[in-house]
């Protein structure tokens, strides 16, 4: 993922994230302080204080009002973000729904932690998957370089959309942690983000709309129907804007998938976020004693990328999804479950098991990524395994 | 600073389209008439966020709307956040020179007492607490009217509703009414106001002096409620009216920490001429201990006003 020549700064996800949302200077930030991602909030606030960014920043009293807020001045054709994790972002969840009904293309950071209860504020993903179903595109990165381009290609998705979307990095794995960020001029920043042009302008007080009125039995099917469409145009927005971020800034990251030593693979991982460099490692290791093993690293989980996942996995004899949050339904977490259903209609059907793991920030070291990789040797081998494993923990 | 505060009735029949007929509010309801006096008050074009309840439901079923200006609809309990979020992307547009300078825009929330009182209230703190520039309206009708009139914070002492059912055991809603209009000065806003239909010229006055004001301002509005309150249709801004006669609503307005009463009845009314009419108190006409009840609570509370009022800016001193 190295781009060229490029300014190197050593960053931490969060920074990496504010530093991404100071160089496009939205027209609104209204946001709350939540761990891990308190310091976007601290940081934007910092650059606003110090004259960094022109941005109108509000700091609310609470993420439902932090939402509230975005889609109030995201009505006025304004360009807005925020940041929030884990019960912050379970605290905006009925205004989720409400942004990307209104078609609002709010860019939201959003740092990965495990949902209440019992509280802990450590790294998993039941936060954003439990929003999986608010029509907000979800874009997963693994590390903060990839965060913080993602963000930036996030603003020109959303709004060439009409979609509200979330960039997620894993809490305190990535959040916290320093790395090397290869960033962008300020200059290229704003040329690739554009100008907002907005569907609609609450403040044109020369021609009044009426904005989320009562939508009853003869008319919400379709209004949620045309979102169904706005996330297949997505799927094609996603793809352009990532391949012309690349060629413009020589970066190049994948839209949707990564496969790693995929080429001739029989049996395969299939992981996310931070999780995924630690199955690299694995992947390695695994290769090195001879191995067809390979990975896939899921970028996009909403629009759910079914076509690309059966093409690299169609010619795959056993696959392990590894899922960062339980969906407690006694078969998995929804990575599994959406996998499984996406590659149902392969004629050669690999088989599947999921492994959840890491839950609360359990830590997933190298051996378990390798342990994953047996187990899933195992199915190839039709070797009796759990349709669901749970990786790491005391039972 | 608005040209004059008062407009008598034939200006105020040419300042406003008000509300589309054909809205779906019931027959006597009196927050359409409450919207169009507010509309028509304003001198700048204004843009306003509704929460859930009444008032949005009756007056936008998709595809049609009875509002003359930009208006939208976020959730229940967030309209002042909402509102917020729209005034600072107003000032972040004039600021980057995106909407012309010379673009003035008044910015109204409008809440049921549901949506203010009760869910709605941090929101409505927040909000004023962060000094947007916009007026909040509560539209008070004591109840959660929308849903088929359940008890709010905004209920009075022993009335009727389904969630507060007059029965064998209890005689309805055994608190009496929280002081919003208090709560919310208790912000150190720059104005805060009640007022009530009946005495639309008071109304007017208090919404443009609302609007000429920098920051946040609030006026709560007693709507009397056909089917919450039970009484005939004909009857809400008689009822109003009976409300501040008999002190039960009073009118006054707090500007900068400075309260006056705007209205004191010469010859006040005893609450009884108020709770009488209305079927949500039928069930206390023969319990006068709780009608002595609501009396003592309606009289302590104008008293406390009374004594607020006693202190006067310097200037008036």
């Amino acid at each position: 993922m190295a781009v060229k020549n490029r300014k190197r700064m050593a960053l931490t996800g969060n920074e990496a994230y504010a530093y991404a949302m100071k160089q496009i200077n939205p027209d609104v930030v209204a946001a709350y302080p939540i761990t891990p991602a308190t310091e976007i909030v601290q940081i934007f606030a910092k650059y606003v204080a110090d004259g960094l960014v022109n941005t109108e920043f509000v700091p609310v009293e609470s993420e439902h009002s932090a939402m509230s807020a975005c889609v109030g001045a995201s009505a006025t054709g304004a360009r807005v973000m925020t940041g929030t994790a884990s019960q912050g972002l379970a605290l905006m969840h009925e205004i989720l729904y409400i942004a990307s009904s209104l078609r609002l293309p709010i860019v939201m950071a959003v740092v990965n932690r495990a949902l209440s209860g019992p509280i802990n504020i450590h790294c998993d993903h039941s936060d954003t998957m439990g929003s999986r179903d608010a029509g907000w595109i979800q874009v997963y990165t693994e590390n903060a370089n990839e965060a913080y381009h993602s963000v930036i290609m996030g603003i020109r998705i959303a709004e060439t959309v009409n979609l509200p979307l979330m960039v997620t990095l894993d809490g305190f794995i990535i959040s916290h942690e320093m790395e090397v960020v290869e960033v962008l001029e300020d200059q290229e920043v704003q040329e690739f983000i554009g100008e907002r042009k907005p569907l609609y302008n609450i403040l044109d007080v020369d021609n009044p709309i009426t904005v989320g009125p009562l939508d009853l039995q003869d008319y919400y099917f379709e209004h949620k129907r045309q979102q169904v469409e706005a996330m297949k145009y997505a799927k094609e927005v996603i793809k352009s804007v990532v391949e012309e971020y690349n060629k413009k800034f020589g970066t190049d990251f994948p839209a949707f998938i990564e496969p790693y030593r995929m080429e001739d693979a029989e049996y395969a991982v299939l992981a996310m976020s931070s999780a995924a460099g630690t199955m690299k490692e694995a992947v390695d290791l695994m290769r090195e004693k001879g191995e067809k093993v390979g990975l896939v690293r899921l970028r996009v989980f909403r629009p759910f990328p079914f076509e690309e996942l059966r093409e690299v996995f169609k010619n795959i004899k056993a696959i392990g999804v590894m899922d960062r949050a339980d969906s407690l339904n006694t078969m998995g977490g929804p990575v599994f479950n959406e996998t499984r259903s996406a590659l149902y209609d392969l004629e050669t059907r690999p088989k599947m098991m999921g492994f959840v793991f890491g839950l609360g920030g359990r830590d997933f070291p190298i051996e378990d990524a390798i342990h994953i990789i047996e187990r899933v040797k195992a199915l190839k081998e039709g070797k009796k395994v759990d349709m669901v494993e749970y990786i790491g923990v005391r039972e | 600073m608005a040209e004059k505060l008062t407009l008598n009735l034939k200006e105020l029949s040419k300042r406003t389209e008000g509300l589309a007929s054909g809205h779906r509010a019931c027959a006597g309801c009196p927050f359409p008439a409450i919207i169009k006096m507010i509309l028509g008050a304003a001198d700048d074009p204004v843009v306003v966020a509704n929460a859930t309840g009444c008032m949005e439901v009756v007056t936008t079923i998709f595809p049609y709307t009875a509002w003359p200006v930009p208006w939208i609809h976020n959730a229940f309990e967030n309209a002042a956040a909402t509102i917020s979020g729209v005034e600072s992307a107003y000032k972040a547009l004039l600021r980057k020179g995106k909407i012309p300078g010379n673009k003035k825009i008044k910015f109204i929330a409008f809440g049921g007492d549901g949506g203010t009182y009760d869910i709605g209230l941090q929101s409505l703190s927040g909000a004023i607490e962060r000094g947007h520039n916009f007026l909040y309206v509560l539209y008070d009708n004591e109840g959660y009217m929308n849903t088929g009139i359940q008890r709010s914070s905004a209920t009075p002492f022993a009335a009727h509703t389904t969630t507060s059912p007059a029965g064998k055991v209890i005689p309805g809603k055994t608190q009496h009414r929280k002081d919003l209009t208090e709560i919310v000065a208790a912000h150190n806003l720059p104005y805060a106001a009640q007022a009530s239909p009946s005495h639309w010229n008071d109304l007017i006055r208090k919404v443009r002096k609302a609007l000429s004001v920098e920051g946040p301002t609030f006026i709560s509005i007693i709507s009397p409620c056909v089917p919450g309150w039970g009484y005939p249709e004909h009857m809400s801004i008689e009822l109003a009216k009976l409300a501040v006669e008999t002190k039960f609503w009073p009118l006054y307005e707090v500007e900068n920490g400075y309260y006056k009463i705007n209205y004191k009845p010469r010859n006040p009314l005893p609450v009884i001429e108020f709770l009488k009419p209305q079927a949500r108190f039928k069930h206390i006409l023969n319990r006068p201990d709780l009608i002595e009840e609501i009396q003592r609570f309606v009289d302590e509370r104008w008293e406390r006003l009374l004594w607020l009022e006693q202190r006067k800016p310097e200037e008036n001193k």
